[in-house]
């Protein structure tokens, strides 16, 4: 079952709300590349991802992934420091940065999904490891260019049994991918 | 009189921002103070006369619109400037926020000069 909106809409949505939050935060301009509507188990090698949970009549979770070094450009921007490695300053910024753009997409999702409650973030940063959502569920992947490196933004919705029956009838009809 | 400050946010990044751009306002400052969550944020007010918060409103252990409802409810904070610093901009929780007595509401991402301008207002009205 696929949101009630397309994950190109999803991907607009997405792309504007994190130029928005790049822009008004750091001053750094983005550029989102091709969306990959499909994208399953990522290698997250050396990078910095950051989780924010949704939950509502459709739930899942949007995500933040970059390099480690990226992590610290923009915490830099955003705290006005200098940082060489990945410290608690950084992740603590990466996780305000997923907080505002998984924040701002998801009140601007809420229009064709209903209202959506938010998690705190969840910040990761390590070797060795990989993602993937629960029982296979794909993420839209947003890429994104930004002073010469690349980030992504994922987003993962799925509909609620509990709730999306009671909402059933305010639904819009599902779209194909 | 210098203005005694409370920045209620679980980011300790948000905090700083924050920091940074009260000094930048022609306020007279007194000491900046900082609470993680709206039950620090009411032990500070405890033992500190405030004459300003910003505070977030997704916190853990106590949000930030629990936390309002506990400061105006309060004789002593009942008309303490409070305004909202957050990412949530759905209507139903500013509507939430107005009601339960915020002065001020912003959203994030967030300019200093749009935090500057919520601050002169909210202490204009006072």
């Amino acid at each position: 079952m696929q949101p009630p909106i397309t994950p190109n809409e999803i991907a607009v949505i997405v792309g504007n709300n994190t130029e928005k939050v790049f822009t008004t935060m750091l001053g750094l301009e983005v550029q989102a590349g091709p969306v990959d509507p499909k994208a399953t188990l990522t290698n997250e090698e050396g990078k910095v991802v950051c989780l924010v949970g949704f939950t509502g009549q459709w739930s899942g979770s949007g995500s933040i992934s970059c390099s480690a070094s990226l992590a610290c450009a923009i915490s830099g921007k955003l705290l006005m420091t200098e940082y060489e490695s990945v410290n608690d300053e950084v992740l603590d910024a990466m996780g305000e940065m997923a907080n505002m753009i998984i924040g701002n997409f998801k009140d601007e999702a809420a229009a064709a999904l209903g209202p959506l409650g938010l998690s705190t973030p969840t910040v990761i940063f390590g070797n060795n490891f990989q993602t993937r959502n629960w029982n296979g569920q794909s993420w839209i992947a947003v890429p994104f260019s930004c002073e010469g490196e690349c980030f992504e933004v994922k987003i993962c919705l799925v509909p609620n049994p509990a709730l999306s029956a009671q909402g059933a009838a305010k639904t819009p009809d599902l779209q194909a991918v | 009189m210098a203005l005694d400050v409370l920045i209620v946010d679980d980011s300790a990044a948000i905090r700083k921002i924050l920091h940074r751009v009260l000094a930048q306002t022609d306020i007279a400052l007194g000491d900046v103070l900082e609470a993680g969550d709206g039950v620090e944020a009411l032990a500070v007010l405890g033992k500190r006369k405030i004459g300003l918060v910003l505070s977030d409103i997704n916190m853990p252990n106590m949000d930030g619109l629990q936390f309002l409802t506990s400061v105006r409810a309060n004789a002593e904070w009942n008309s303490m400037p409070v305004i909202m610093i957050t990412t949530e901009g759905s209507q139903e929780k500013v509507m939430d926020a107005v009601q339960r007595g915020a002065q001020g509401y912003v959203r994030k991402p967030f300019t200093a000069e749009q935090i500057k301008e919520k601050i002169s207002s909210c202490l204009a009205g006072q």
